[in-house]
């Protein structure tokens, strides 16, 4: 597979409730989430109905790029040609301030067996594949 | 229902890599050696519930096996619990059975990843792909990391689940990795996605098991040779996703086998053996708490001290589990508990009464549980 075609695989596919989080990523390295106008539930990713509530009543507001670390692995092998020559590299769960949690990297440590649960990050928005890719770094 | 429905017959294939087999085939092969086992003609079975090929979704599937068996069930299913599904149709089978639905269930799996395709293991889960979060031992991993964070949980805690199935692999006939594994050689062994290693991972097996499910009364009926009590079983699935958990260190097999006890009239006191599902390590380490075995984050010294080996507290996965002896999903684990109630199992816990069996699927998302014991 040429370089484009999978850097274009990684890219999450054309989805109308999705579509808005990566292009305010793109356009303005805005980290959005939904939140529900009725109960005020927030979430991520994208889906049509909140998921404590069920109505679909809801609006986007941009995070503030505050998290916390809730976990990470550390790929020492590939699972996925794309990428091969990153390894070792760091595929995290973390948690907004504002609430929701999401997958993420973190990047900007040298080592991160060092990482501790909890950790307070800041976002970093990356341009690669082809798009604005939402990561983190410790504080 | 408590004792009332019992596992009347099981049959496997061999397990490892089976090149040229259909999982049709191997259905067929568990099927005709659990038919043998009960003692029973393929007539009488009347309900056929079958786990899909965890590599290859087919719809109908259930009736393509049932087509092979050469049946026309009055019940006949797939059931998608993922790796909870072979103790949840077990469950659905006696439930089935009390209430007039169909007499005598048989209860299949087989697939064919190691020869065939493992693309299902290297997937990414959407919108994940763009930050390389792949395979399937990562969302374990994930987990993994944070308990070892929460509760101070080691590599060598970790290492100790895996000692502990492969000893017992290594002295099983059928087991498709026979190689013991000291801590020392669990740690030297380079980091795979952290903090796993490989040995924390299950094999990628070819195979197919199968059991069969009818009443006490009808296996009497049918001179069943040696009847396992099902004494009770329950479920619990957590929903959210890996990245979405609110805590990601305990799960609803809490709940499965509150459920199960409470059916059964037991507490975990009173279990002699248990087959607790190690598709990876921290899975086994996290049920043995979330059953009540040892209190919350202390699966990692529990394990350590040895309790889970042959002689020890608790042993656990007499046959090797997952890690040792296939890594299909969950139904191998009812066999080695059937074998142990029968007092026939190759590493055979001595006096052993009742055995709890954990499945589980999708990452920690689906757990059943069946406690078995004495007709």
């Amino acid at each position: 597979m040429a370089a484009a075609d999978a850097a274009a695989a990684l890219r999450p596919p054309a989805d109308p409730l999705s579509d808005p989080f990566w292009e305010a990523l793109r356009t303005s390295g805005d980290l959005t989430f939904q939140k529900c106008r009725h109960c005020g539930n927030s979430w991520l990713p994208a889906r049509s109905e909140c998921p404590r509530c069920l109505r679909a009543d809801w609006g986007r507001e941009t995070a503030s790029g505050a998290a916390k670390l809730i976990s990470w692995i550390v790929y020492h092998r590939t699972f996925n040609d794309a990428f091969a020559d990153r390894l070792p590299y760091t595929v995290a769960v973390v948690e907004l301030t504002e609430g929701p949690r999401m997958a993420s990297n973190i990047v900007g440590v040298a080592d991160p067996e060092t990482l501790r649960i909890d950790q307070p990050l800041k976002l970093v928005v990356e341009r690669d594949f082809g798009t604005a890719v939402p990561r983190f770094t410790p504080v | 229902m408590r004792g009332k429905y019992v596992i009347a017959g099981i049959g496997n294939t061999a397990f490892g890599g089976l090149p040229g087999r259909s999982t049709i085939s191997l259905n067929v092969e568990a099927v005709r050696n659990a038919l043998a086992d009960a003692g029973i003609d393929k007539d009488v079975i009347d309900a056929v519930m079958v786990k899909y090929p965890t590599s290859r979704f087919e719809s109908m599937y259930a009736m393509k096996v049932a087509e092979a068996l050469g049946l026309m069930p009055r019940i006949n299913c797939v059931v998608d619990q993922a790796g909870a599904s072979n103790a949840g149709m077990i469950a659905y089978a006696a439930m089935a059975i009390e209430h007039g639905q169909c007499d005598v269930a048989v209860v299949c799996f087989a697939d064919n990843p190691k020869t065939g395709s493992r693309a299902a293991y290297s997937r990414s889960r959407d919108p994940n792909a763009v930050f390389g979060w792949f395979g399937t031992p990562a969302a374990y991993a994930m987990i993994a990391r944070r308990h070892m964070g929460e509760y101070g949980t080691t590599h060598a805690h970790l290492g100790a689940i895996a000692k502990a199935c492969r000893r017992h692999g290594a002295e099983n006939p059928h087991a498709q990795l026979r190689k013991p594994l000291s801590i020392e050689e669990y740690l030297d062994h380079p980091l795979m996605v952290a903090p796993f290693r490989r040995d924390d991972c299950a094999l990628v097996t070819d195979g197919g098991a199968a059991v069969v499910v009818m009443s006490l009364e009808r296996a009497r009926q049918l001179k069943v040779r040696a009847p396992v009590a099902i004494l009770g079983f329950g479920q619990g699935h957590t929903a959210w996703d890996v990245a979405l958990r609110p805590d990601m260190t305990s799960t609803m097999q809490k709940v499965s086998a509150a459920t199960a006890f409470k059916m059964a009239g037991l507490t975990p006191r009173d279990i002699n053996v248990a087959q607790i599902y190690d598709c990876f390590t921290i899975t086994a380490l996290m049920t043995l708490e979330d059953y009540g075995f040892c209190k919350k984050g202390q699966g990692g010294p529990f394990a350590a001290e040895g309790a889970l080996e042959i002689g020890g507290a608790l042993p656990m996965n007499t046959a090797g589990g997952l890690l040792s002896e296939t890594g299909m999903p969950g139904l191998q684990l009812v066999l080695e508990g059937v074998r142990q109630m029968r007092g026939e199992a190759n590493l055979q816990v001595p006096h052993a009464k009742t055995c709890v069996v954990s499945n589980q699927g999708g990452v920690m998302h689906t757990h059943s549980t069946l406690i078995l014991g004495q007709p």
